[in-house]
C-alpha cells in the first residue's frame, strides 16, 4: 500500500497535449475515482501511473519514490484492463501465476498466492479453464485475481466493468468495494458511469479536456460542485443550468430574478463577484423540485413525462426554448400537453457567476462535509 | 435454400473439379505400379492409363529406384528433408521474431524495413539468383547444405503472415504482461509464438512446398548426389536416356508423399487460418 502524489503532469503526443498539467494527492489506502467524459485523458493518465505512457513533464510519486522513469514493473502496481487481456492460451491458473513465474517466485508459494486469490474471488472451480470458457463476469474476476496475486502497493482500473451486462455490473461493483474494504489498498479507477464513481469512490476526481475541474467526496462534489462542468456531470437526471440576472447581494445571500421564473428567489451563497445587475447560471438539481398546487415558481407546458414508479420525470417549457427538467413524485397525475407547477427552495439551488463558477453556497448539509469511514487497516 | 437441382450441379461442379486434380495423381500411383514399359505404353492414350488391376499391381519399380546406385534416391530425400527442415524451424523463429519487433517494438525506420519485406515478397528467387550465386562462392558454399538453407530462413512472406497476426493481437494483452515485469522478448517468447499455432501451421507448409520444389537453385549450388535434394534429382532422372516412365512415376511417388503427410498433419490448422483471415 503506497500514497501517491502527482505533480503538475503533462502528456503531449507530439504537438498536441492531452494531459495539460494535473496536481493530484493521493492517500493510502484511498479509493479514487477518475471520471470524465470520452476522451479527456483519463486512460491517458492512468496509463501514466502504470509505466505505459511516458511522461512529458511533471513529477509522479509512489510512496514516496519518484517513479517517473522506472519501468511498470519497478512501480509496485497492477492494472485490470477493460478488455480483461488475459492471456488466451493460458489457463485461469498460469493467467493468475504468470507474473509470479516470471518473477521466478518459489513455486509452492505461487501455489498458495493464486489459490488464495481463488478464493477471495471465489472462483477456485474455475482454474483449469482457459478464458475463452469463461463468461464476461468470470473473465473480469481472473483479471482481477491476477492484479491480487502480485500483491500491489496500487491497483489501478481502466473501465473494468463496461464490457459486462447491467446486472453483472451491480454485483462486481459490490464486490470491488468489499475487496477494497478488504484489501485495504490505494486503487485508482477510471470510469465514465457516475453511478460507479459515486458507490465506490472516497474522492472522485472529475476531468475534463486534460485537466481536473473538480476533486473531493461524491457527497461534495454533489452538493457542492465548483463549476457548471462538474455540477452538471454529477448527478442523474442531469443539473437543469438556467440563466438569470442578481437582483440584490448581500453578505450572506444573492437574490435572482428571470423571466422563466414568476417571483424572485434568494439563494444563501456569499455573492463573491455575483453584482446586482450581472448575469449568472442557476443550477437546479431535478430531485430538488416538486410539482405545485396552484402556482409554482415555474409554470409551464408539459413536453416531456417518464414514470419511473416511485418518481416520475417531466420535462416542462419554461419561458422561451428553456426545458426544465424535474423528478416529481411518481403518483402526481399529469400529461404532456398539461400545465404544471413547479416549485423549489433557494436553500437547495446552485448560483455560478458569467464564467461558471460556482459561488460558495453557506447551508449544505453535514453529510457533505462527512468523509468515507474506512476500517482500521 | 438450394433447391434438388442445385444441388445437383454443385455436385456434377465439385465432381468436375476433384477429377481434374485427381487424374494426373492416378496416372501417375496407377503407371509406377506397373512393372511392364511394354504395357505402360500401351495403356498410354486410354483411360487404362488411370487404373492398375491390383492383382497386377507391382513394386518393382520403386525397388529399381531405390537400388539405384548412381542415383541414391534415399540421399536424396533425406537431402531434401534435412534441408526444408531446417529452412522451415529456424524460420518459424527467425521470422516470427522479425514480425513480433515490426509489430510490437517502437524503433527508427520501422515503416520503411516494413515496407521493403512486403516489396521483397514479389520478387522472384530468379532475380536473386545470380547475386546470390556470386555471395554463396564468395563464401565457399558451392555444394554445401548451407548454401540451400541458409539464404531462404528469412521469408518476406512468412514475416508478412506473422505480422498480419501479431498487429491483430490486442495491445493491452503485452502491455498487461509488462505491468506484471516481462521483457519484450518473454512476450515474445511466452505469449506472442504459443498463440502463433494456426499461422506456424501455415508457414510451415508454404515453406515447405517452395522449397521441397525448388529447381534452379540447388541446380546452381550442387554439383554432385551429396547434397542434391530430391527435386533437382528427378529432374536428372528424367533427362537421363531413355526414360522408363515406371521407374519415373516412382520416384515421383516417393517425392511427393513426405509434403503430402505433412499436409495432412497440419491440414487442420492450415484450413481453420486460411479461413480465419477470409473471415475477419
Ligand atoms: N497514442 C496516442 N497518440 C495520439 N493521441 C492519443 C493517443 N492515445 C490517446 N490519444 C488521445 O488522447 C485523448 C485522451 O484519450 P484517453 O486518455 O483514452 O481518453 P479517456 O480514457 O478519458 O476516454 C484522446 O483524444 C485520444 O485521441
Ligand atoms: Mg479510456
Amino acid at each position: 500500500m503506497a500514497s501517491l502524489s502527482i505533480e503538475s503532469l503533462r502528456k503531449s503526443y507530439g504537438s498536441v497535449e492531452i494531459i495539460k498539467g494535473v496536481d493530484l494527492t493521493i492517500t493510502d489506502g484511498e479509493f479514487v475515482v477518475f471520471v470524465g467524459p470520452s476522451g479527456c485523458g483519463k486512460s491517458t493518465l492512468l496509463r501514466m501511473i502504470a509505466g505505459l505512457e511516458e511522461i512529458t513533464s511533471g513529477e509522479l510519486k509512489i510512496g514516496g519514490t519518484v517513479v517517473n522513469d522506472l519501468a511498470p514493473k519497478e512501480r509496485g502496481i497492477a492494472m485490470v484492463f477493460q478488455s480483461y487481456a488475459l492471456y488466451p492460451h493460458k489457463t485461469v491458473y498460469d493467467n493468475m501465476a504468470f507474473g509470479l513465474q516470471i518473477a521466478k517466485v518459489d513455486k509452492a508459494e505461487i501455489d498458495a498466492k493464486v489459490r488464495d486469490a481463488a478464493r477471495i474471488l471465489k472462483m477456485e472451480h474455475l482454474l483449469d479453464r482457459r478464458p475463452n470458457q469463461l463468461s464476461g463476469g468470470q473473465r473480469q474476476r481472473v483479471a482481477i485475481g491476477r492484479a491480487i496475486v502480485r500483491n500491489p502497493q496500487v491497483f489501478l482500473f481502466d473501465e473494468p466493468l463496461s464490457n459486462l451486462d447491467a446486472a453483472l455490473r451491480v454485483t462486481m461493483r459490490a464486490e470491488l468495494a468489499k475487496l477494497h474494504r478488504d484489501l485495504g489498498a490505494t486503487m485508482i479507477y477510471v470510469t465514465h458511469d457516475q453511478v460507479e464513481a459515486m458507490t465506490l469512490a472516497d474522492t472522485i476526481v472529475v476531468f475534463e479536456g486534460g485537466v481536473i475541474r473538480q476533486a473531493g467526496s461524491p457527497l461534495e462534489l454533489y452538493h457542492q460542485p465548483r463549476n457548471t462542468f462538474v455540477a452538471g456531470f454529477i448527478g442523474s437526471p442531469k443539473m437543469n443550468l438556467l440563466p438569470v440576472t442578481v437582483v440584490a447581494a448581500t453578505a450572506d445571500s444573492v437574490t435572482v430574478a428571470a423571466p422563466w421564473m414568476t417571483a424572485h428567489l434568494t439563494v444563501p451563497v456569499e455573492p463573491g463577484r455575483l453584482a446586482p445587475g450581472s448575469a449568472a447560471t442557476l443550477g437546479i438539481r431535478p430531485e430538488h423540485m416538486a410539482a405545485g398546487s396552484e402556482t409554482g415558481l415555474i409554470t409551464g407546458q408539459v413536453t416531456l413525462v417518464e414514470r419511473l414508479g416511485h418518481q416520475t420525470i417531466v420535462e416542462v417549457a419554461a419561458g422561451e426554448g428553456a426545458g426544465v427538467t424535474a423528478l416529481i413524485d411518481g403518483t402526481r397525475m399529469t400529461a404532456v400537453g398539461s400545465t404544471l407547477p413547479l416549485t423549489f427552495s433557494g436553500d437547495d439551488v446552485h448560483l455560478f457567476d458569467a464564467d461558471g463558477v460556482a459561488a460558495v453556497r453557506l447551508k449544505v448539509p453535514e453529510i457533505a462535509r462527512a468523509r468515507r469511514e474506512r476500517p482500521a487497516a | 435454400m438450394i433447391t434438388r437441382s442445385e444441388r445437383l450441379v454443385i455436385l456434377t461442379l465439385a465432381l468436375v473439379v476433384v477429377l481434374t486434380v485427381l487424374a494426373p495423381l492416378a496416372l501417375m500411383v496407377a503407371t509406377s505400379l506397373k512393372g511392364d514399359e511394354n504395357r505402360i505404353l500401351l495403356d498410354i492414350g486410354s483411360l487404362a492409363a488411370f487404373w492398375v488391376n491390383p492383382l497386377e499391381a507391382e513394386w518393382t519399380n520403386y525397388a529399381q529406384v531405390l537400388a539405384s546406385q548412381t542415383q541414391p534416391f534415399l540421399r536424396f530425400l533425406f537431402n531434401s528433408v534435412f534441408v526444408v527442415g531446417w529452412i522451415v524451424v529456424v524460420g518459424i523463429f527467425v521470422n516470427s521474431a522479425a514480425a513480433f519487433a515490426l509489430s510490437r517494438l517502437r524503433f527508427r525506420g520501422r515503416n520503411l524495413v516494413l515496407a521493403v519485406v512486403v516489396a521483397l515478397i514479389i520478387i522472384p528467387m530468379e532475380a536473386l539468383a545470380i547475386p546470390l550465386l556470386l555471395m554463396v562462392n564468395r563464401v565457399g558454399w558451392l555444394d554445401t547444405y548451407q548454401a540451400q538453407i541458409v539464404p531462404f530462413i528469412a521469408h518476406p512472406f512468412s514475416i508478412f503472415l506473422f505480422y498480419q497476426f501479431f498487429a491483430k493481437l490486442p495491445k493491452d494483452i503485452d502491455e498487461a504482461a509488462y505491468v506484471e515485469g516481462a521483457t519484450p522478448a518473454q512476450v515474445y517468447w511466452k505469449i506472442a509464438l504459443p498463440l502463433s499455432g494456426p499461422v506456424i501451421a501455415t508457414v510451415a507448409i508454404l515453406q515447405s512446398l517452395e522449397y521441397w520444389n525448388a529447381y534452379l537453385w540447388p541446380l546452381m549450388v550442387t554439383r554432385g548426389p551429396e547434397v542434391r535434394p530430391v527435386s533437382l534429382a528427378l529432374a536428372q532422372f528424367f533427362g537421363t536416356p531413355p526414360p522408363t516412365w515406371g521407374d519415373l512415376m516412382a520416384f515421383s511417388v516417393m517425392m511427393s508423399l513426405p509434403i503430402l503427410v505433412l499436409y495432412l498433419a497440419f491440414q487442420r490448422w492450415f484450413i481453420q487460418s486460411v479461413v480465419a483471415s477470409a473471415v475477419k
